[in-house]
Parts: C-alpha cells; structure tokens; sequence
C-alpha cells in the first residue's frame, strides 16, 4: 500500500498547488503541517539543503522544490493530465512556470514590502513581466486550456494570495484595467468548484499577513 | 520523428548552448548551428527569444524553444530514439531535475560571483561557498550514479549535461591561478573522476568544451563586450 505524506504549511501557495495536484489525481494523503518558525527533525532530514516546505514523501522518499513534486506527481499517478502530451506544449509548459516562479512573483512579493523608489522599481519590473502573462492567457479559459494544468498551478499566488497581500498593504499592481484578461483569469481561477475548496480561508491568511 | 529542419542559435562557448549540443550530440540530431554574440541583442535574437533575449534557443521545424534545460527536456521528449537524457524512473527524475536546478540557481551564480569579485580576500570566500556547493554535488553523484560511471549510470544523462557543460569552465578557473581548483580530487574525487570520463564519453565527447579554447574564446568574447560598450 502506497504511503503518501506531505509536509507543508497552512498559508503557503507551493503546498496548495501539489495537495491540489493530489487531490485531482485522486490520491490519498497524509497531511503533517510544518511551523516554519520552528523547523522540525523531519523537514531538516529530508529537506536538508533548502529547509523549505513543501515535501512530498512516496514511501519514505522525499521530493522538494513543488514543480518537480508537480511532474513528479504527474508521471506516477494515472487521472487527468498536469502537463501537456505534446514535446512543444510541455515545452511551453515548462517555460510559463518558470517565467511566473522567476520574474513576475519575486517581484510581486517584495513590492508588497518596500516601500519609495524600491517599491516603484519593483511595481515597474513586476508589471513588465505581468504584461507577457496577460497576453499569454488572452482568447484563453485557463493556461492549461480548458483545464487547470502546470502553468495555472505555478500562477496560483497570482490569482490568489496575491490580490489579497496587495490589498492588504495598499498596493495597486495587477488593476482589472491594466491586466483585463489576468484580472478575469483570477476569477475564473478562484471560482472554479475544485480550486475555491483547497485555497486557504481569506481571514486565516489575512491573520498570518499581519504577523509579518 | 519528421525530419524538419533544426537550428541552433548561439555561442559554443556558453555552457547553457553547450548542453543543449551535448543532449543533440546524444540522440544524433543533424542540426546547424549559427553562430551568435550573446552580447548583441540582434533584431533576430529578439525575434526569436522576445522575452529573455538570451541564447540559447532551439528551433525545430518553424518553432523556437527556450531555456537550456527546457530544450534539453524538449530534445529528450521529441526524439524517442537514441538514449534517454532523461531517467526511466519518476523518483530518479525528480532527484536529476532537482540537482539540474540546484546547478542553475545555486551553483552556477557562485561560481559567476567568484568571476567577479576581483578583491583577493572577498574572492577567496566566495571560492569557500563554491566547494560547499560542489561537495553537495559530489554527494549527489554517489546517490544519482549508483557506483557507476555517471549521473545517469551507464550512460550519460540529463545531470551530467546540467552539470558537465560547466566542466570546461572549471578547469579554465584552475588555469587561471592554481588557487582556484575546483576539481579536485582530494575533495570531491566522484566528480573529478566523472569530469574527466566525460572527455571519452562516445555520446557527448564532441561537444565537450575544451578548456585551452576556452580561454581564447572568453579572451575574444570579452574584448567584444568591451567594444560594444565604448
């Protein structure tokens, strides 16, 4: 009988994304939440070298980093695809996740905590990268097509986390008039049965942003 | 696989280029490769890479792939003949793909840090962190190999091109002052055995960067930049 573990915290968008991705291949799992605060013996063993949550365990066998734990979880388990069957969609695949995790939400996240010239440089970078995004996802439900694929899980901060963190400090980045089809890509998103059942509760994140 | 035609855009002496030849060299894809200053953002370079600007880029038929590591996956799912770059199993994937990213986002950077800190003493603990980071490395030869001759077993594989097409560079830095050995077999003797297998590997001995071109190459490529910048 297959043991599947993941470690991972409440608020995180990363540990959302590979427990949606269970859940859409309809495997069981058990969930061990991490205070990253206060790291504990089993994160630090089998996350040695980044310390970091999310980790998924496969009987026993640790894997880290949630896109390699996406593919991962893709080629092990049978049920809907995460990433495309074709060489140059997975391709393409590849090079959305790594655009969103490299260039658009490191920026997006540390303009939400500075401030002045840095905040603006930050607005300015952020929305750059932004722009590719909005052209990418037009005439388009989801990034993944008609269904949620890798791409629409690497961008859940995005959708998500993000509108939240920025309102919560007052920045206007991703505005509906700027970003049209982003803004309504977001909203498809977070209303979709599946995803608004497996996002964190709005006040519970709110609550963990006030003690940053 | 339809035999459409295949272009490879960039410099030979760029390691991200490098693996990319390294993983055609493997599955003996005719391609041809043009020659690029990655220093001029030519109209063509922005054309095909319009977001990165940045070599290297693969085009297959009419249609570009970006990011080394990418077209090294992208090469690995589009010609099925020819050894896999790739391992078979999922678990042995996860662990080259985490490795490949460490190279890229931990290691990599390291080194280039080390390249550019010209003050002796701030060099010298850059150079620290840069073998931390190659001793990991070292230990994820001894799980990924298995006591055999590669990353990938025995055969080459998806690490040994992340991380070989740096080999070159290594041996450049030793070159350059012998303070700076990277590849040492007192240290990391997996890798230093490993580095030099890679020079006889039937698959990828022809792409393999050679050090002493190397250098002239870097030499050149920089006098470039310069110019350019004038």
């Amino acid at each position: 009988m297959a043991e599947v573990k993941v470690i991972g915290s409440w608020s995180s968008p990363y540990t959302r994304k590979v427990e949606m991705a269970l859940k859409m291949k309809g495997v069981e799992y058990d969930y061990i939440e991490e205070d990253l605060k206060n790291k504990s013996p089993l994160l630090l063993q089998h996350n040695p070298i980044h310390k970091k949550v999310p980790v998924l365990l496969h009987n026993g066998k640790p894997i880290v980093e949630s896109m390699v734990i996406l593919e991962y979880i893709d080629e092990v388990w049978e049920g809907p695809a995460i990433l495309p069957k074709d060489p140059y969609d997975r391709a393409m695949a590849r090079f959305w996740v790594k655009f969103i995790d490299d260039k658009c939400i490191p920026a997006m996240w540390k303009a939400c905590w500075s401030v002045g010239e840095e905040q603006e440089k930050l607005k300015e970078e952020a929305k750059e990268a932004l722009k590719y995004l909005e052209n990418e996802i037009k005439g388009k439900k989801l990034f993944g097509g008609d269904k949620i694929g890798i791409v629409d899980h690497a961008a859940n901060f995005i959708a998500y986390w993000f509108p939240i963190t920025a309102d919560f400090v007052g920045l206007r980045l991703m505005t509906e008039n700027e970003f049209p089809n982003l803004y309504r890509w977001a909203d498809d998103y977070c209303s979709d049965t599946f995803v608004k059942e497996n996002l964190p509760h709005k006040d519970g994140y709110i609550a963990i942003l006030k003690t940053i | 696989m339809a035999t459409s035609g295949v272009k490879l855009y960039g410099g030979r002496p760029s390691p991200y280029v490098n693996r990319v030849e390294m993983a055609l060299e493997m599955k003996s894809v005719d391609y041809e490769l043009v020659e690029m200053n990655p220093y001029e953002k030519s109209e063509l370079l922005i054309k095909l890479n319009p977001i990165h600007k940045k070599v290297p880029v693969l085009v297959h038929g009419d249609r570009p792939i970006c990011e080394s590591l990418i077209i090294v996956q992208y090469i690995d799912d589009a010609w099925t003949n020819g050894p896999s770059i790739l391992p078979t199993d999922p678990y042995d994937r996860a662990i080259a793909r985490f490795w490949a990213a460490f190279v890229d986002d931990k290691f990599f950077p390291l080194l280039r840090q080390m390249r550019d800190t010209k003050e002796e003493e701030a060099k010298r603990l850059v150079f620290e962190k840069v073998l931390e980071a190659f001793v990991l490395l070292e230990g994820a030869f001894i799980t990924c190999s298995k006591g055999k001759a590669f990353f990938g077993g025995d055969t080459v594989g998806y690490l040994d091109i992340a991380l070989g097409s740096f080999v070159g560079y290594l041996r450049v830095s030793e070159m350059m002052n012998a303070n700076y050995k990277i590849l040492d077999e007192t240290k990391t003797p997996c890798l230093a055995g490993w580095a030099e297998r890679l020079y006889s590997d039937s698959l990828v001995k022809d792409a393999m960067l050679d050090p002493h071109k190397l250098l002239e190459s870097l030499t050149k490529l920089q006098a470039l930049s310069k110019t350019d910048s004038d």
